[in-house]
């Protein structure tokens, strides 16, 4: 195999611009990567003559002098929750069986108007419910690093394929979606990039709803700066979804690639002191103090901040989340797409259309979204989630006058086997503890991967800015990347590919 | 979280559940409840509920038709559809 899927995005559109390699190429050698990993079980649906005929058209442009930008002919994988044209999107899902999509979601559109070469559509946990990849009705995902214990790890979710497409070296950049952590937990998982941008800064339309007032795209790629160029290509208003921002709001699209510049002098770091849990292992602690001293080495200045609401962002997000997921998921009924199995009446038909159709841990939430927000339960719950939701708000927007970025653990722990914690949800949730109220009050994250735990598996950090800033989050994640300079490499790549 | 209510809220869900099923779920629900009740002790009384992340009022467009006509579009995806429509089993005799 040929060194193109070691590539990172900014290293292949200097290639291509220079005309040492074309996008056919790149392509081929991804789609020979993504068959030989099929173990992996990172992709849904592969799309390899989809791929060949975007990278011609790519080079083809190149050749007239048309070339597009920086996604030009890079080949990427899509979460299988973008609505894809004429390409099978099932969200994981056995409900959304068959389901094709007669339109395109504006973020897979917009990267394809920007010359991005699509491989295929990714594996995740059924509508992005898990942490784990685990609860796809495609069977886990393996992810790309393991131990010598013979036990497959997760590799994260629910952007699990995603991830393990990524690390894995089969696509050089995918897109995911984060809801309550789906990037940022798998990115730290799978040791690579993930980000989650702020809250209305890319569109939602044409995403397979989970929970609407959470959800967002955003890129998972192997660096900083490539993370910068795929968001470039992804971002901006839309006016078919009517909570993406309008640049009278926001501001114009910054040119993110450019707000990395090497320094962070000066910049104030927050280091949350509730994000240090009790039994928290020692190798996440003791990783999160090296990145404290990183970024003062690089002249910034950490400063110790609080969020008091930290603890009950979780148990918040489990009635938001839920609560929205019960609603969304309400559509799938067997009338207008996918599965439908028949029953006497039409209750009936509901009913066993979306027992069957619904894996457990989708029927779990839906089950709790809709007790919490049934008559009598209502105020008690939701209304309550709500509330805790604006002091979680507010605990950040208070720590934001004074701090530029905050830094947190990614996730408590490394990759654990599949199989494990499936026992036990609320464990399971625990892995989003971190990444969760960044979440609920819609900011801008990124998982910079940044050590090996002591068995030698990948650990990332956090970064956090304020809404519509990740021009900082990706400046200050650029100085942590340099130097953590994390370069150990997935036991898969060190085989004998 | 008993057996009822869980009967209950399955069926409000219209997700059918095995009865062989109701235990094992009421006791996972039971325990993401009781973790959940946390909550209450933080005192919410003066607290405004969020009603969006974005401090933006929600657009508004004219109220006309922009999109649509074409049906076949439309019903590609369904499961059994007959003509310009989609079927369902029957609901009134």
């Amino acid at each position: 195999m040929s060194d193109y899927t070691n590539l990172t995005i900014a290293q292949a559109r200097d290639g291509l611009t220079k005309g040492d390699f074309t996008s056919v190429e790149l392509a081929k050698d991804h789609l020979a990567a993504m068959a030989a990993g099929r173990d992996l079980n990172a992709f849904v649906t592969e799309t390899p003559e989809i791929a060949l005929e975007r990278a011609k058209e790519s080079d083809d442009r190149r050749a007239k002098g048309d070339a597009k930008g920086g996604m030009d002919g890079i080949p990427i994988a899509l979460k299988d929750l973008y609505c894809t044209e004429g390409v099978l999107t099932t969200a994981g899902s056995h409900i959304l069986d068959g389901f094709t999509p007669t339109y395109e979601s504006t973020v897979s559109q917009n990267l394809r108007d920007a010359g991005a070469v699509m491989l295929g559509k990714t594996n995740m946990d059924e509508f992005a419910m898990g942490s784990a990849n685990v609860t796809s009705y495609y069977e886990p995902v393996k992810n790309p690093w393991s131990l010598d214990d013979g036990k497959d790890r997760v590799p994260g979710g629910s952007s699990g394929g995603s991830a393990a497409s990524v690390a894995g070296h089969l696509a050089m950049a995918a897109a995911g979606t984060d809801t309550g952590g789906s990037i940022r937990q798998p990115a730290s998982f799978s040791g690579i990039v993930g980000m989650k941008p702020t809250y209305g800064r890319c569109s939602r339309w044409g995403l397979v709803a989970f929970a609407s007032s959470l959800d967002q795209a955003g890129p998972m790629t192997k660096t900083v700066r490539d993370s910068a160029i795929m968001l470039q290509a992804m971002a901006g208003y839309d006016k078919k979804d009517s909570t993406s921002v309008a640049p009278e709001i926001c501001g114009p699209l910054p040119d993110f690639e450019a707000a990395i510049t090497g320094d962070i002098k000066g910049l104030k770091i927050g280091i949350p002191i509730e994000y240090r849990m009790e039994g928290m292992p020692y190798e996440i602690e003791d990783l999160w103090h090296k990145g404290v001293d990183w970024i003062r080495d690089a002249g910034a200045e950490p400063v110790e901040v609080s969020l008091p609401y930290t603890k009950y962002a979780l148990p918040t997000y489990y009635i938001v989340a839920p609560a929205e997921a019960s609603s969304n998921l309400a559509r799938y009924d067997g009338v207008r797409y996918g599965l439908r199995v028949e029953g006497g009446d039409l209750n009936e038909m509901y009913a066993n259309t979306r027992g069957d159709g619904f894996g457990e841990e989708v029927q779990r939430r839906v089950l709790i979204g809709t007790y919490v927000l049934s008559a009598g339960y209502y105020d008690a719950y939701y209304v309550k989630a709500m509330k805790l939701r604006t002091l979680i708000l507010q605990d950040f927007q208070k720590v934001f006058e004074d701090v530029d970025v905050l830094l947190t653990p990614t996730a408590p722990s490394a990759a654990f086997a599949i199989g494990e914690k499936m026992d036990d949800p609320v464990a399971m949730y625990l892995n989003d503890v971190f990444t969760v109220p960044a979440s609920l009050a819609g900011l801008p994250g990124i998982s910079v991967p940044s050590g090996l735990s002591e068995d030698g598996l990948p650990l990332g950090l956090q970064m956090i800015a304020k809404p519509f800033d990740e021009e900082t989050l990706f400046r200050a994640a650029d100085v942590l990347e340099t130097a953590a300079n994390f370069s150990a490499k997935p036991s898969y790549l060190e085989g004998d590919q | 979280m008993d057996k009822a209510t869980v009967k209950n809220i399955a069926n409000l869900a219209r997700i059918k559940v095995p009865e062989e099923k109701m235990d094992s779920l009421a006791g996972e629900l039971t325990n993401i409840f009781d973790w959940i009740e946390q909550l209450n002790e933080v005192d919410t009384d003066d607290v405004k509920p969020m009603t969006s992340v974005t401090q933006m009022a929600a657009p508004q467009r004219a109220d006309e038709i922009n999109d649509g006509g074409y049906p076949d579009r439309v019903l590609k995806n369904a499961p059994d559809p007959e003509g310009n429509f989609y079927t369902v089993p029957k609901v009134v005799e």
